[in-house]
């Protein structure tokens, strides 16, 4: 065991990257929950967006194009989630599971032929100065594009969270429907325009691995980041910044096993790679063990179909 | 004066019921004007149509001498109708201010805003913090935010459904003394309620609907409450009698209960006494909020208590669950008909097994009787006349009176030794709510300890051999509800709330 082996600054750097994905898919689950709408189809919408980015980007060359496949890839997926749920009405846990399988399936029908590919890079991008500081340099400013997008996204979804009428209005919708209704705000569009929104989050986040963090295509790649997504919007007791310290703590604990693993630690492999689970199961129960606390901050509509019937 | 709304044979089916029936009223500039009905009369539709909420089948409607035809909420308020809705359309995680911002077109900066609501807030004698969370706000406060809403868009026409369901009598007066404010300003109000001596205090003209149907038009101060009412309901009801029999012995006994909210908005229990005789009705009065809720939970077994806290005959039982409490006797019927003293979709005859099980002995080594189960539900049916096809047909398709009957009935054809019930006549018919209420009497003259937890004042007074009051989570101490003045219910209730009136200011 060489624990020295471990260098601190790869390690928070190489956190970052592994924390992008699930930052991206979580901060959109956010905006979902908070509008009322429980999507458990994170998972089938990140493995869509994966194959969705992977096959753009090789056919055309441009990782750029291959991102936007993947959040179009991923809406399109969320907007069949959001007539089910939002217009026929369909159980929203029952349709979210649906999507996830489906979008497991789909993903690998696509993704015949790509296996073993691999995809063009994705620019870093070395910002001027501050990339040249000791340390700190190294660390924060020598990603690529996409994970500074990812943190411009959760400082944008704060702010029109807290600062924008729109921001509240969705606010209000996932408090309480009925009384948004009876303001006269459209509840079902507007709860659409969240789950697109997710839906393309996920999307991007899913791309992110298959382009960035991997990168190849594999089935089932994502293998489980959309369910530790779920998790983080509860963690993050629906906070924006709180995402990101989970995320980023998730995405830690998840390199620290590869690191540890690397190191020689004589801890059978399957253990590392129950860590971030076991973790994540943990850090669920000791939040939701005061209860009320809990309670008081889940948008009160979670999860509940709206008709405009009374 | 010309009109200010004028209302032309509205009309408005829906499945199976027509809610509103060729309506006709009209109202003026500064006019105060009841819309009087029971429940289902169709006044809710009604104003729903004016406010653009549901579009009319036929009708036309004008406004300021121009077609009026608001296809949703917001055309209405650009045209300066506003409304304050029954069940409030507030977020309970929203503050003040930003709830006042969602009813409005075009809000100012929230800094703003919370400025403007100062000042209206004072100006009518309604103070207001805009920073507080509205789910710690009490009813009247809650009442507020909605007022406050209308006023800030400066409303032609204000509408008021159902205002005063649940305010204490000192919160009423205040209500009243900022309506009579804007009547003289010029706003036309449009009123809704069944509440008889609220008309005859406040409105100036009448419009009273039974059955979706205009059926008189009056000057309410007219008139005597007992008129109204028989235009309402359009048959003479009997106050509800009963035969004065000695109280017998204690039968439930609870001291300092005390209990935290399972409801992170919820009230907690502080410090609860109070006894009830065999053959007592004691009635428990107070605003919705304070503690209804709660006490139920722990009288009826839902939430846990320390042991001696509740004492059933001298044994504590407040440790025990639900069952255990049936068994011996103690018997709840909680306020929400559909969901919590009813399964909506399970049939009468498994709603009835759902609480009768034990008592009526409708299982038998695990499997159910189920001979014994409908003959236990049709008995139900029978004795409290429960309008429905059949035991075999869903709770949800009875109407709410029938259902409440029902539920009411379940736990009354127990035998219990104490019955507890949460507002039992709550948005059911005024026949239905007398049999009800009946029913309750002729349970106490046998013997058992009855509990009425209740929002109606009326009601407890007609009923109640001792009355107390929750506010806050505390009991007032019992007292004898004959010759209780209305002054010191309220002072029981919690006065106006530290909501005097902002003149002093």
């Amino acid at each position: 065991m060489d624990l020295s082996a471990i260098n601190p600054l790869v390690l928070v750097a190489s956190l970052m990257v592994a924390a992008t994905p699930i930052l991206l898919a979580a901060i959109g689950e956010l905006v979902v929950e908070k509008a009322g709408v429980l999507n458990l189809g994170v998972e089938g919408m990140m493995i869509t967006g994966a194959i969705c980015g992977f096959a753009t980007a090789v056919e055309t060359g441009s990782p750029l194009l291959g991102f936007l496949a993947a959040f179009a890839g991923g809406a399109a997926l969320s907007l069949v989630f959001g007539v089910l749920t939002q217009v026929f009405l369909s159980n929203q846990v029952a349709t979210g599971l649906a999507l996830t399988l489906f979008g497991l399936g789909l993903s690998s029908l696509m993704g015949q032929g790509y296996t073993g590919i691999k995809p063009p890079p994705t620019a870093r991008i070395e910002i001027p100065v501050l990339a040249d500081l000791p340390v700190v340099g190294r660390i924060l400013f020598q990603h690529d594009w996409v994970v500074y997008a990812s943190l411009l996204l959760v400082a944008g979804v704060w702010a029109f969270l807290r600062y924008t009428r729109a921001g509240l209005v969705l606010r209000a919708v996932g408090e309480s429907h009925d009384a948004a209704h009876a303001l006269g705000y459209k509840v079902v569009r507007i709860r659409i325009l969240a789950i697109l929104f997710g839906g393309a989050c996920a999307g991007l986040g899913g791309a992110y691995i298959s382009l960035v963090r991997v990168p190849q295509w594999t089935d089932g790649m994502t293998s489980g980041a959309g369910w530790i997504a779920l998790a983080i919007v509860v963690f993050a007791s629906w906070k924006a910044p709180r995402v990101l310290l989970g995320a980023y703590l998730f995405g830690g604990v998840a390199v620290l096993q590869l690191n540890l693993q690397a190191a020689g630690i004589a801890i059978p492999v399957e253990y590392l790679s129950m860590a971030p689970y076991l973790i994540t199961i943990l850090v669920l129960v000791i939040m939701s063990a005061d209860r009320s606390r809990a309670a008081l901050n889940a948008p009160a509509s979670l999860g509940r179909s709206f008709h405009a019937s009374s | 004066m010309t009109a200010l709304l004028t209302v032309e044979g509205l009309t408005k089916a829906y499945p199976g019921v027509v809610a509103n029936d060729d309506v006709s009223f009209a109202i003026a500039p500064g006019e105060v004007h009841a819309l009087l009905g029971e429940n289902g009369a169709g006044k809710s539709t009604l104003v729903k149509m004016i406010y653009g909420l549901v579009r009319p089948d036929a009708g036309r409607m004008r406004l300021r001498d121009t077609p009026y035809t608001p296809s949703e909420p917001r055309a209405a308020r650009a045209s300066g109708v506003a409304m304050v809705f029954q069940h409030f359309s507030l977020f309970d995680a929203l503050d003040v201010a930003e709830n006042i911002a969602l009813g409005m077109e075009n809000p100012p900066p929230q800094r703003q805003l919370a400025r403007r609501i100062r000042e209206v807030s004072e100006a009518y004698g309604l103070p207001l913090d805009p920073d507080r969370l509205v789910g710690e706000l009490s009813a009247g406060e809650r009442q507020r935010v909605e007022i406050i809403r209308c006023l800030l868009q400066d409303p032609k026409l204000l509408i008021m459904d159902e205002p005063t369901s649940v305010l204490t009598p000192q919160e009423v007066q205040i209500l009243f003394e900022t309506l009579r404010k804007l009547a003289a300003e010029g706003t036309a109000i449009l009123y809704i309620s069944h509440k008889l001596e609220e008309i005859r205090a406040l409105c100036d003209n009448a419009t009273i609907l039974r059955l979706g149907k205009v059926v008189a038009t009056c000057d309410p101060r007219e008139k005597s409450a007992a008129e109204l009412a028989e235009m309402m309901v359009g048959t003479k009801l009997t106050p509800p009698e009963r035969e004065s029999a000695a109280p017998g012995e204690v039968v439930l006994d609870v001291s300092g209960l005390s209990m935290k909210s399972a409801n992170p908005f919820g009230t907690t229990l502080k410090n609860v006494h109070f006894r009830v005789r065999a053959g007592e009705v004691l009635g428990i009065g107070g605003v919705a909020g304070n503690g209804q809720d709660e006490l139920l939970a722990a009288l009826s077994g839902e939430s846990r208590v320390e042991p001696d806290a509740i004492r059933l005959k001298g044994a504590d039982v407040g440790q025990l669950g639900p069952n255990a409490r049936r068994r011996l006797g103690l018997l709840c019927a909680p306020e929400e008909r559909l969901g919590h003293a009813a399964a909506p979709d399970m049939s009468l005859t498994e709603n009835a097994i759902l609480t009768g099980v034990i008592r009526e002995d409708l299982a038998a080594r695990g499997f159910l009787r189920w001979g014994a189960a409908q003959g236990f539900a049709r008995r139900i049916v029978e004795r409290f006349d429960v309008r429905t096809p059949g035991v075999g047909h869903a709770a949800r398709s009875l109407s709410g009176g029938n259902l409440q009957k029902f539920v009411i009935g379940r736990e009354v054809l127990q035998r219990p030794e104490v019955l507890v019930v949460n507002q039992p006549t709550w948005g059911v018919d005024a026949s239905a709510a007398a049999a009800i209420r009946q029913a309750l009497l002729d349970l106490a003259s046998t013997g058992t300890a009855v509990i009425c937890i209740s929002q109606d004042l009326d009601e407890l007074m007609e009923i109640s051999d001792q009355f107390a009051a929750l506010n806050e989570g505390r009991l007032s101490a019992p007292r004898p509800a004959r010759g209780l003045s209305i002054e010191e219910i309220g002072l029981m209730m919690g006065g106006a709330h530290d909501m005097e009136v902002a003149d002093a200011v």
